[in-house]
């Protein structure tokens, strides 16, 4: 028997190429296989229901009878954190109100952009620290390490904990992504070691930021009083853990998939070579073309929503897939192409609505100076195997592993 | 001209003007080469610098996070156009196709674009409006004198109007920790474009942040010291605030002066245009070369029962600007209506103010999400039993769904359930406008589809 669509995505076989499974899902745009969920896989009608108040994602939600996934799905604990995430309006406004203020705009325009020198040094010290030119893994050696390092800089880890922030957040994020030949019973329990751990430090870290506050977000965080009131301390650690494991999870696969995709395009390489400026369409072009979030699983209905003439039922389990809804050709010219001079990349790559990417200027600007710099450093870099392994994970999708090799590495 | 090749001529080396350099024109000048036009392009505005972006005049401008001098709007494309700025054009030739300039120069044309927008409504008393301290907001050097004066740091600001330049001048003005009295005709502030349930809630966004606010009375004179400075407003319920810096914001005026005479459709109104842009002649007849858009242009929306509807919105501007240069170079069959749902910003009190569609057409509205006390919500205009609007405080993200409720003519109350519904948002209530304006009933109209090309009209006869 040919297998379902659904499995098909969820099928580890398919995930170095999972695009053509995705054209087949668009032919009905609204997919529903017996007891699965509805998938919704065409641009206009995910993006319809990205900002559908009839569209919760707070699990509570689900009818009880609603759509097991089929197994080997993401279930919750392995996609993404809870937090604010999987929180439907008023919490989520508030929470996400709070996290912003030390964040982003209105309150803190220039936090992001103040980051710059920071994200050049340790990108710099991370290329310097690679080595060996014959043969570089992308991922172990550069888009892990940066985002992570990064988020600790944020946040305010001090330096002298990085290395042990860096153990408990790696442990977790590959919790994220099941290595079929590890032993399930073993690897939870690491992660849930790393998990206690990593909460006792920043709850101890959020008490001594509390009485002497510095500039760093987590400090903002613990001693905010805004009209929102202060966040307590169980939020916060949620909060922290949802900017870690959100913030950089992604931010790799982002980063690893740009360095793929620019080596299967070497005159696009080329000319972020010659132009680093051009990292800034590169990187809308590739979370359009390679968007690390592949698919949103945590939908419900409020209600019986019509959406081009199928009716979902009130309490039904909805997945929004952002990679096929990108590579809709209703909506984008010749979609398979990577093409960074697309005059118009408004993807759903990261999102759109309420829960549109929190970190995405930070995302954004890591994944530009990642890219520019290994352009312009590395001396005509090549893959070493292509496709490159994959994790496991289906919804949030990158390589394993990225092994490249150069002539050398320029000054 | 159809399938004469005349249009290819044109394209090639026609000659267009247009007259009001500023974001309708500017706009429609690159959509024209976008689209292939080769021949003459030439801007007139009576404005002396390049066009430039006027939200942020009121905002960013004001709090001196942004310099009046730095808002010029971002180029998208190369032009090859001849600029004739800092003068007027004062006349118009249908006949003969001409614009008459200030300086009695005349530009020929094939295709005329008519974007000249709108001015700021002087206080109607001339020597009081001359008084040292009075300010209008509406361009470039306004602003920057009116940021200017705020800069030294008056005794008391007052603004005379609460619509939403008004509200966002005092708001700007309370954020550099002036003292602001606002003195607004209506029950509220916003009352006339979102209604008093809207309005009360503005009025406590005023008064939250140290407004003297003072509704439901009227400026009835200014008065000035020896040397000429304003110094003290009387108000029509006998009080008086005294005052060193007074901000006119009672609306705009249309720039149609010019055409008086000429025999095009325009007055104090606008310029009546159809959907596609094209400007009436006096006799109701459609001219095929001359066109409008943005603030001036006045045109039926077929989605509000047809009514003839003036925008002063900036989106509004963009997108009449970009179907009047697609029309200007199309044939008849392949013109495009203007269908854009209305959309408006503002930002005040630290609150994102958005609506979608004609909320001031609603009688009744709904809190769909969040709330008034909060003053985060979301609201739903209702019109004979459709939505017909919505207006969205510090909720914008959510606007595009009930647009897609407004162009399906959605009914009003929506029936469904929906995240962060209030029992204060169960059931509908008097939107309470001023002064509903009561369209004819017609047929019923329906957009459907997304990009230019699928989008689909479908018309419903009335019975
Ligand atoms: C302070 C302020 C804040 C605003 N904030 C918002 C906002 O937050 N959101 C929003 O949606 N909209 C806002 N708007 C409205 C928005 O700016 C306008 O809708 C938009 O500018 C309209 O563009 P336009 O090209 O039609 O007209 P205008 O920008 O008014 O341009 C018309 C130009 O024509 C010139 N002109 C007039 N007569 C002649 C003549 N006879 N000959 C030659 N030139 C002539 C004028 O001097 C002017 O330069 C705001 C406007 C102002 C003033």
């Amino acid at each position: 028997m040919t297998q379902s669509l659904l499995h098909q995505i969820l099928d580890y076989a398919n995930r170095a190429d999972p695009y053509p499974i995705y054209e087949e899902l668009r032919k009905s745009p609204v997919h529903h296989e017996a007891d699965g969920p509805y998938v919704i896989s065409t641009y206009y009608e995910i993006r319809s229901l990205l900002h559908d108040p009839r569209i919760s994602s707070d699990a509570r939600n689900l009818a009880s009878n609603a759509a097991e996934p089929p197994a080997g799905a993401p279930s919750e604990e392995s996609t993404l954190p809870p937090g604010f995430l999987k929180l439907d309006p008023p919490e989520h406004d508030r929470l996400r109100r709070m996290t912003n203020r030390p964040f982003g705009p209105p309150h803190s325009p220039h936090r992001v952009d103040g980051m710059r020198g920071e994200l050049h040094d340790i990108v710099t010290g991370l290329i310097d620290g690679i080595g060996d030119p014959d043969r570089i893994d992308l991922v172990e050696q550069f888009s892990y390490p940066f985002p992570v390092t990064v988020i600790c800089r944020l946040l305010g880890v001090p330096r002298e904990d990085e290395t042990r922030f860096h153990v408990w957040a790696d442990t977790l994020a590959a919790n994220l992504d099941p290595d079929p030949d590890a032993d399930p019973a073993e690897r939870d329990k690491g992660a849930q070691d790393a998990r206690m751990q990593l909460g006792m430090y920043l709850a101890g870290l959020i008490e001594e930021r509390r009485k002497n506050p510095g500039e760093d977000m987590l400090s903002q965080l613990a001693t905010a009083k805004g009209d929102d009131g202060p966040m307590t301390t169980m939020e916060l650690l949620s909060t922290a853990a949802l900017l870690l494991i959100a913030g950089h999870e992604t931010t790799v696969n982002l980063i690893t998939n740009g360095m793929l995709t620019l080596l299967r395009n070497p005159d696009v390489l080329q000319r972020l070579r010659a132009d680093p400026r051009l990292a800034v369409p590169i990187v809308e072009e590739l979370l359009r073309f390679e968007p690390p979030v592949q698919l949103v699983p945590q939908r419900t209905t409020l209600a019986d929503i019509e959406v081009r003439g199928v009716t979902i039922p009130k309490g039904a389990s909805v997945w929004l897939v952002l990679a096929s809804g990108n590579r809709d050709p209703r909506r984008f010219e010749d979609p398979d192409r990577f093409d960074p001079d697309r005059p118009d990349i408004q993807h759903l790559g990261l999102g759109s609505g309420i829960h549109s990417c929190f970190g995405a200027p930070l995302a954004r600007l890591e994944t530009q100076f990642a890219l520019a710099e290994l352009a312009r450093r590395l001396e005509n870099p090549r893959l070493l195997e292509d496709p490159p392994p994959y994790r496991q994970n289906a919804v949030l999708r990158g390589p394993r592993r990225l092994h490249l090799t150069c002539d050398g590495i320029r000054p | 001209m159809d399938g004469d090749g005349s249009l290819e001529r044109l394209k090639r080396d026609g000659r267009i003007v247009v007259v009001g350099a500023s974001l309708a024109g500017l706009r429609a000048a690159e959509t024209l080469r976008d689209k292939g036009f080769a021949g003459s392009l030439t801007l007139i505005g009576d404005e002396a610098c390049e066009p430039y972006d006027r939200p942020p005049l009121s905002k960013q401008v004001l709090l001196g996070r942004a310099s009046a001098e730095r808002t010029a709007l971002p180029r998208l494309r190369a032009l090859d156009a001849t600029w004739r700025l800092g003068r007027a054009a004062t006349g118009l030739d249908m006949a003969a196709r001409r614009v008459r300039l200030a300086d009695g120069d005349e530009v020929p044309y094939d295709r005329l674009l008519i974007a000249t927008g709108v001015r700021a409504r002087p206080w109607p008393n001339e020597a009081e409006a001359d008084l040292d301290g009075v300010f209008v907001l509406r361009t470039r050097d306004d602003s920057a004198a009116l940021a200017r004066r705020l800069d030294a740091g008056p005794e008391r600001v007052l603004v005379i109007g609460a619509g939403f330049t008004g509200s966002e001048i005092a708001s700007a003005c309370r954020e550099r920790g002036l003292p602001v009295t606002v003195a607004e005709r209506g029950a509220a502030p916003l009352v006339g474009a979102l209604g008093g349930v809207v309005g009360a809630v503005a009025a406590e966004m005023h008064r939250e942040h140290g407004v003297d606010l003072r509704c439901g009375v009227m400026v009835t004179a200014l008065e000035g010291d020896a040397s000429g400075r304003v110094r003290a407003a009387q108000l029509s319920d006998g009080s008086t605030v005294e005052t060193d810096v007074v901000i006119v914001s009672l609306g705009a005026l249309r720039n149609t002066e010019w055409l008086a005479g000429s025999g095009l459709g325009a007055g104090p109104r606008g310029i009546a245009c159809d959907a596609g842009c094209r400007a009436f002649d006096i006799r109701g007849i459609v001219t095929d070369d001359i066109y409008a858009a943005g603030d001036v242009a006045r045109s039926p929306h077929a989605l509000f029962g047809y009514q003839f509807l003036s925008l002063e919105h900036w989106g509004n501007a963009v997108s009449q600007a970009r179907i009047a240069a697609h029309n200007m170079l199309s044939e008849s069959t392949d013109r495009l209506p203007h269908m854009e749902v209305p959309a408006f910003w503002s930002s005040q009190f630290g609150v994102n103010i958005k609506s979608v569609g004609i909320p001031s057409m609603g009688t009744e509205i709904l809190v769909s999400q969040g709330s008034l006390a909060d003053h985060r919500f979301l609201g739903v205009y209702g019109y004979q039993g459709r939505v017909i609007g919505a207006v969205a405080f510090d909720h914008g993200r959510w606007l595009p769904f009930y647009q897609e409720l407004i162009e399906t003519t959605a009914p009003f109350p929506p029936p469904f359930a929906t995240v962060d519904r209030r029992p204060e948002g169960q059931r509908p209530l008097d939107a309470d406008f001023p002064d509903p304006s009561i369209p004819t009933h017609g047929p019923t109209v329906t957009l459907s589809g997304y990009s230019p090309a699928d989008r689909r009209m479908t018309f419903t006869p009335a019975h």
